[in-house]
């Protein structure tokens, strides 16, 4: 599904990522933790395809087409979603107006037919259901005014409507209460399939008690330092992060 | 005469011949006129280094003086109605002109909404008619010197009295169909009386590749609890020069809104100058302003808060793209006894390329000491992170950029009222960004 070969990437002359490996198959989830600064959204930006990093060796692959050479959008019709750790607010675009152009333009990008207004409608609000999402918050421009977890909530109503093959979870549990968390682990479970691979990026094993990772690699200064299974998560959250830090420093 | 010396350019001098050759022909009795054109003949076309003009210079701009045009035949002027689109959905009292002429036929003056009371200017002014004192409410206005061109050549136009509610908007539609340039100089003048309100809709439309000079200028008068709600779209040809003047004096306890939306015109210049002349009266004025190619757009303001305990908001929203210009001069002057004043004038304008450029220049002038008033100009490009969500949800960039901008011009529109218009304008904007994609 995605495979990444000796990725290196900076920004400003600071070098990020440094020879990262990673593959994911189709159907896993695979949980990446690693502490502050080790490069986890970094990872997430540029598998999305933002434009300010600078990518000086290596390759991302999502069923073999090099994503490294689509914009943005291209990634987007392509399968990648990320949901952002800090979705940001658009005043003035309402969420509506917003996720039909997102599902029309993917739609466009893929050959189908746009969708209806009914049809687009009706999707929306079963999505929304499940994932408690009041109406009126759609009528509201988009992420404007919205608490932390409504943003996080929104993110994961425009995944399960865009219904992307390949999703980035970059820190979703962060800024989340008990309830919100509940919410958001259930929506993003709800959508695992044996077609669809997700990335969960998180510094806490508590996000994977709800959403549980068929393995977990540990991120430390632009580098994949450890993978293990799901058993991986706890062993981090008893001993932290020390380890690696020392390692380094020796 | 003395001042006829003072003239350097050629436009200038061409605009001392048409007056000298059209104003005997002029309805009225000339005196207004004369006075007038006496007063710009004194200075002549403004350039940049009178203030009000720095940003744009009309003695650099104006290099030729279009003829002005004559009246249109009635096929003419059918032909160039049934051609008009500008805010052609809107179900609305047609007041419609021709290169600068009032269609008389296009309106039975047997059947007028009730309230409405609709004079022709050329008659009025040839015959005499009560309400012509009340032209120029605004005397400041006579100061300056694009008013003062259209006092002098106004040929034509309409007087209109509101007497009470109004339903339906009155739409004074201006189309200049003339294949070749023409100057046109029309005035308007609308009475809303105590009480009453209407919806006041203006559009301006002209036809492509020619160097067409129109002039006008609405004059409104608007009494104690009026509410007025005004939207103006500038649809000009693409090498127009479009000067306009809204005039308004606005009573006690009322509502003034007013839009102008540019679209058009090669070269255009907006100027409001409002007084609020009672208390408790509320203004907003508003502007969205498309600009692509080496097109110019000012928006000039000038808000005298008359009498105390006013409150009035401004916000202007340009769009520049390619080598555009925008200008936004925008004054509030508190005298001093207008305590109680609250002002807010903000001017932000987004540039999608290089190469374009934005003038803002916001003031206040405060005698009062007890006032609320603040203003605020930004200038800036698309956020980069905004536009990478939009895309990382799948809209290509041309899409993602025009979500934003549309975005940004929509909370001028928000204001008007009538749901038909703004859907209308919205629709202008959409085109607007379809034509750059």
């Amino acid at each position: 599904m995605l495979e990444i070969k000796n990725l290196v990437v900076q920004i400003e002359d600071k070098r990020i990522l440094n020879g990262l490996n990673l593959t994911v198959n189709k159907g896993e989830v695979a949980a990446i933790m690693g502490p502050n600064g080790s490069g986890k959204s970094t990872l997430s930006y540029v598998i999305a395809g933002k434009e300010d990093y600078e990518i000086l060796d290596g390759e991302i692959l999502l069923d073999g087409e090099n994503l490294l050479e689509m914009e943005p959008d291209q990634r987007a019709a392509a399968g990648v979603f990320l949901a952002f750790q800090y979705p940001l607010e658009i005043p003035g675009v309402a969420s509506m107006t917003f996720l039909k152009a997102a599902i029309n333009a993917q739609r466009k990008a893929r050959g189908e037919d746009e969708l209806t207004t009914p049809d687009f409608i009706k999707r929306v609000n079963a999505a929304a259901t499940q994932l408690e999402i009041p109406k009126d918050m759609l009528k509201r421009a988009l992420n404007v005014g919205f608490s932390g977890g409504e943003k996080k909530r929104m993110e994961i109503l425009q995944m399960a409507l865009l219904q992307p093959s390949f999703c980035i979870l970059d820190e979703t549990d962060s800024g989340l209460d008990i309830d919100a968390l509940r919410i958001v682990s259930e929506g993003v479970n709800a959508l695992r399939s044996p077609d669809r691979a997700f990335l969960v990026i998180t510094h806490y094993q508590r996000l994977l008690n709800h959403i549980v990772p068929d393995t977990v690699h540990v991120m430390h200064g632009g580098r994949i330092v450890r993978s293990g299974g799901k058993e991986l998560a706890l062993e981090l959250e008893a001993n932290g992060y020390a380890d690696y830090r020392e390692s380094e420093a020796a | 005469m003395a001042d006829v010396t003072l003239m350097k350019t050629p436009a200038e001098t061409a605009l001392v011949q048409a007056f000298e050759s059209a104003k005997t022909a002029l309805p009225g009795d000339g005196e207004s006129r004369a006075q007038a054109f006496e007063h710009f003949a004194q200075q002549g076309l403004p350039h940049r280094r009178v203030e009000e003009f720095k940003y744009t210079d009309l003695r650099a701009l104006l290099r030729e003086v279009a003829p002005f045009a004559g009246t249109p035949s009635a096929e003419e002027a059918k032909a160039a109605l049934a051609g008009a689109k500008a805010l052609a959905g809107v179900d609305a009292l047609q007041v419609p002109f021709v290169n600068g002429h009032f269609v008389r036929d296009a309106v039975d003056f047997h059947a007028l909404p009730e309230n409405v009371e609709i004079v022709p200017l050329a008659e009025a002014l040839a015959n005499g008619h009560d309400w012509l004192a009340k032209l120029s409410p605004v005397k400041w206005a006579n100061d300056n010197p694009v008013y003062q061109l259209n006092t002098s050549f106004m040929a034509d136009g309409v007087m209109i009295r509101i007497a009470g509610p109004v339903e339906a908007p009155v739409h004074l539609r201006f189309v200049t169909s003339a294949t070749s340039a023409v100057a046109t100089a029309t005035r308007i003048l609308v009475v809303v009386e105590e009480g009453a309100s209407v919806t006041l809709l203006e559009t301006h439309e002209s036809t492509d590749g020619a160097n067409h000079q129109p002039n006008d200028v609405v004059e409104l008068i608007a009494g104690d609890r009026t509410n007025v709600q005004h939207v103006r779209v500038n649809a000009e040809g693409n090498k127009a020069l479009a000067l306009s003047t809204l005039a308004a004096k606005i009573g006690g306890e009322a509502l003034f809104n007013s839009i102008n939306v540019t679209a058009g015109a090669a070269t255009s210049r907006h100027q409001v100058f409002a007084i609020l002349d009672g208390e408790n009266t509320n203004l907003r004025v508003n502007g969205t302003t498309m600009l692509k190619g080496t097109q110019h757009g000012d928006s000039t303001l000038v808000v005298e808060h008359a009498a105390p305990h006013c409150e009035s908001r401004e916000l202007f929203k340009t769009v520049i793209d390619n080598e555009a210009t925008g200008v936004f001069q925008g004054k509030i002057i508190v005298p001093h006894h207008a305590q109680k004043t609250d002002g807010r004038m903000m001017s932000a304008a987004l540039l999608l390329e290089e190469g374009g450029a934005m003038n803002n220049k916001p003031e206040l002038e405060i005698f009062a000491d007890d006032v609320q008033c603040a203003h605020g100009a930004t200038c800036g490009q698309l956020d980069e992170d905004l536009l990478f969500y939009l895309m990382a949800r799948g809209l290509p960039k041309k899409e993602a950029e025009s979500l934003l901008v549309q975005a940004f011009l929509g909370e001028a529109l928000e204001f008007v009222e009538n749901e038909a218009v703004r859907e209308s304008l919205v629709g202008t904007v959409e085109g607007w960004l379809k034509a750059r994609a």
